[in-house]
């Protein structure tokens, strides 16, 4: 048992937490200003290898572990949430069912492009009528002599504006209600696939949050990813991973929560001394820091055992579900610490308070983390006592 | 990144679960009720290794790691609290600051006997004025020849009434605050020292707690622990120790609540269906299964830092300030799933929610641990 990082996974967070501090906090409220990530972004994310985490060397990436992974979205949320979820949505939700579920011949495809940022991925299971309730999506997929037909429209799809490549759910097999969905790879320029509204959003601003409708979308056989009736354990799967990616998220949002507030305590002075001294203050600042280190470790513990292929569902849960909420709370303490100035866009407290609500609603709600930890307890009670 | 356990330590977690089971189990009601424990009990706590768990082989003692200790901590708080505290004193205090300060002759004299339980230790900082404040202590030890004279009052001494070996925290230099305090052994019988009444306690009330009376007691050079006017130095590092033996004490009374409160929503029917098919109980389930867990991670880091040699000020505080309060919390919640039946003690779980109170004033309240995390992270900028 050793919870620290390796040799090489502490030179890569000295080297990205260098390269966040100069190159993407800067531009972290402007891209929440805006409402967009700044020209090159992206490609200078790809050129720092950022985009192809844990996709093995030969197809084009940089063949990191999942604890690797995980520390670089917490590091890049640190800096900017918004980044953050770009990078982490691309290899959770798509990169990782492609290296998951895909053939050889689609790995080949999107694999090497996806890698270096020259395509982003994207996620699309959430329609208008099926946010927590998946299973009950209606977007259609009907199979021609050839391939297949697309129609419905899906929503709140992380990244997919940016996105050239959509890992699509749709319905296969509408009266089979245990193989009803089946995981699609869809280019988003094929015809009859359109972007719709862009959501305007809390926080996390910069990301784009896409409708993407598809009316007559023909793909080609060969789109369909996994077997076809097993869209949803795609999902279901692909999401636990999701999970490490969003308390990561979480996690490098509530840091900068907590530096920025330690760092305006020590500076602030009221009633003739820094409110640092305040046990008011102490308080909060005590908390935010024992909130933080307890989702870093429940996270990271998540992503180790991803790393080791062994059961990791209801950790995952539990860490997005411990840390997106801590983020909520942490964050809201930030903007007591800041007081008044905590409300306003000159100081960070309010932008990172934003950003972190979300982190307690994507990639499954607190409510349906809770609903998978409480399963695992109810139908296996020696989980608890695991070994 | 590894988070598995070694196999030397689960295999020790497994004979410490079954013990726990077998032997506290059944009993640890009747002990709660009368405050108090069978003296056969430490005997075989000793021959089971745990009462020298920390404390080098050469003395007789396991030698096993505080990520070890913590794992039995939880293993025996999953059943009984007081059996817990009594080893949390015994071996995170009293012998901690024994292996860490003792002379080699202090060690031979002391260290076999208490690691079977022939000899039980406590510890003594704390006094009626001095509490979280514990370098105001006022007990006086003035020179008398080589040696020392002590006098003042201890309280709230956890396995007072049945230690023979206390280290007691005395000021040797009245004009130098925190730095003029040192440790000492007293051994019980010693002319002037007297042994006050059990208090009667919300919980872990099989584990003892007396206070101390000390009138001009005697300690030679050879009861002198550590450096004079160290002690209270060295006591800081004691209780960076002691509050991870907590912190895993939590743990363990959480987990008995949430494994009662799964086998009890599984078995209870109301509205045609057990009540853990109800939303309301699953939600509480769940959020203590996390905190468990969270709290989990963060005393085995903090035993893995103690292990490596590190500074473990800011972790041990975190992984007991954090552990503490969910296991209080997981006690409340426990309750509230039983109903009315966990209001009784005919259910365990009102037992551990007592029990899981002291964690968060005992060793250092959350209060001061708040203190040292918030002290850490403002002077670290």
């Amino acid at each position: 048992m050793d919870f620290r990082f390796d040799d090489d996974q502490r030179q890569l967070r000295d080297a990205l937490r260098d390269f966040c501090d100069n190159e993407i906090a800067p531009k972290a409220a402007k891209r929440d200003e805006e409402g967009r990530f700044e020209e090159g972004l992206i490609e200078q994310l790809g050129r720092m290898g950022l985009f192809g985490m844990y996709v093995p060397a030969e197809y084009g990436g940089t063949g990191l572990d999942c604890v690797s992974y995980a520390m670089a979205v917490e590091e890049l949320s640190r800096a900017c949430g918004a980044t953050g979820i770009l990078v982490s949505a691309h290899h959770s939700l798509c990169v990782d069912p492609i290296l998951s579920f895909g053939t050889e011949a689609q790995k080949q495809k999107y694999l090497p492009k996806l890698s270096t940022g020259e395509w982003i991925g994207c996620f699309s299971l959430t329609e208008p009528g099926s946010g927590s309730d998946a299973g009950a999506a209606r977007c259609m997929a009907t199979e021609t002599a050839d391939g297949w037909v697309i129609n419905g429209t899906k929503n709140f799809v992380t990244n997919g504006g940016e996105a050239s490549v959509v890992v699509l759910f749709a319905v296969t097999d509408a009266d089979n209600p245990k193989h009803r969905m089946s995981a699609f790879i869809v280019d988003k320029r094929t015809p009859g696939c359109t972007v719709g509204k862009l959501e305007k959003k809390l926080g996390i601003k910069a990301s784009s949050t896409a409708e993407l409708i598809f009316e007559d979308c023909h793909l080609p056989k060969d789109a369909l990813l996994g077997e076809r009736g097993k869209g949803f354990n795609i999902a279901l799967a692909t999401l636990d991973g999701g999970r490490i990616g969003v308390a990561a998220q979480a996690v490098g949002i509530s840091q900068a929560a907590l530096d920025c507030s330690v760092q305006y305590a020590n500076t602030r002075v009221q009633f003739n001394q820094p409110i640092g001294k305040f046990q008011a203050i102490q308080w909060k600042l005590a908390d935010m820091a024992t909130g933080i280190a307890a989702a870093r470790l429940l996270m990271y513990r998540a992503a180790a055992l991803k790393q080791a292929k062994e059961p990791y569902s209801a950790e995952a849960a539990m860490a997005k579900l411990f840390a997106s909420e801590m983020s909520s709370r942490v964050t809201g303490m930030a903007i007591q610490v800041y007081g008044g100035y905590g409300y306003c866009a000159d100081y960070p407290a309010e932008r990172l308070l934003r950003d972190a609500r979300i982190t307690e609603l994507y990639e499954g709600t607190s409510e349906v983390q809770r609903l998978v930890i409480a399963r695992k307890l109810i139908q296996e009670p020696a989980w608890v006592t695991r070994g | 990144m590894d988070f598995k356990l070694s196999e030397e330590i689960s295999a020790l977690r497994e004979v410490v679960r079954k013990f726990a089971a077998e032997r506290l189990r059944p009993n640890s009601r009747a002990w709660d009720r009368d405050q108090t424990l069978p003296d056969e009990l430490i005997f075989e706590l000793g021959e089971l290794g745990l009462l020298g768990i920390l404390t080098p082989e050469e003395y007789g003692g396991a030698g096993l790691p505080y990520l070890a200790n913590a794992v039995v901590m939880e293993e025996i708080a999953r059943q009984d609290g007081g059996v817990a505290l009594l080893l949390a004193a015994h071996n995170g205090l009293c012998l901690s600051h024994l292996n860490m300060a003792a002379s080699p002759g202090q060690m031979q004299k002391y260290l076999p006997k208490l690691v079977t339980g022939e000899w039980i230790g406590a510890w003594g900082l704390t006094e009626p004025c001095s509490g979280s404040d514990a370098a105001a202590l006022e007990t006086r030890a003035e020179r008398d020849g080589e040696g020392w004279r002590l006098t003042g009052h201890k309280m709230f001494i956890t396995n007072g009434a049945r230690a023979q070996v206390f280290v007691i925290m005395a000021r040797t230099d009245p004009s130098k605050g925190a730095k003029g305090i040192s440790a000492f052994i007293v051994e019980r019988g010693r002319p002037g020292f007297t042994v006050g009444p059990k208090e009667d306690k919300l919980g872990i009330r099989a584990s003892d707690t007396v206070p101390l009376d000390l009138d001009g007691v005697y300690c030679g050079p050879e009861d002198l622990v550590g450096e004079i006017n160290m002690g209270y130095i060295d006591a800081l590092r004691v209780l960076e120790r002691g509050r991870v033996g907590i912190g895993a004490l939590s743990l363990g009374l959480a987990r008995g609540s949430l494994e009662e409160s799964i086998a009890y929503a599984n078995a209870r029917i109301a509205f045609g269906k057990p009540i853990a098919a109800q939303q309301a109980i699953q939600f509480m389930l769940a959020d203590m299964a996390t905190e468990l867990e969270a709290a989990r991670l963060l005393v085995w880091d903090a035993a893995q830092t103690l292990d490596r040699g590190e500074d473990a000020r800011q972790k041990a505080s975190i992984a007991k300030l954090f552990a503490s309060e969910m296991a209080t919390r997981a006690g409340l919640k426990a309750i509230q799933i039983h109903g009315g039946y966990g209001y009784t003690k005919d259910m365990p779980v009102e037992r551990y929610m007592r029990d899981a109170k002291l964690c968060g004033i005992g060793e250092g309240s959350s209060e001061i641990q708040r203190i040292v995390i918030a002290r850490q992270l403002l002077e670290q900028k």
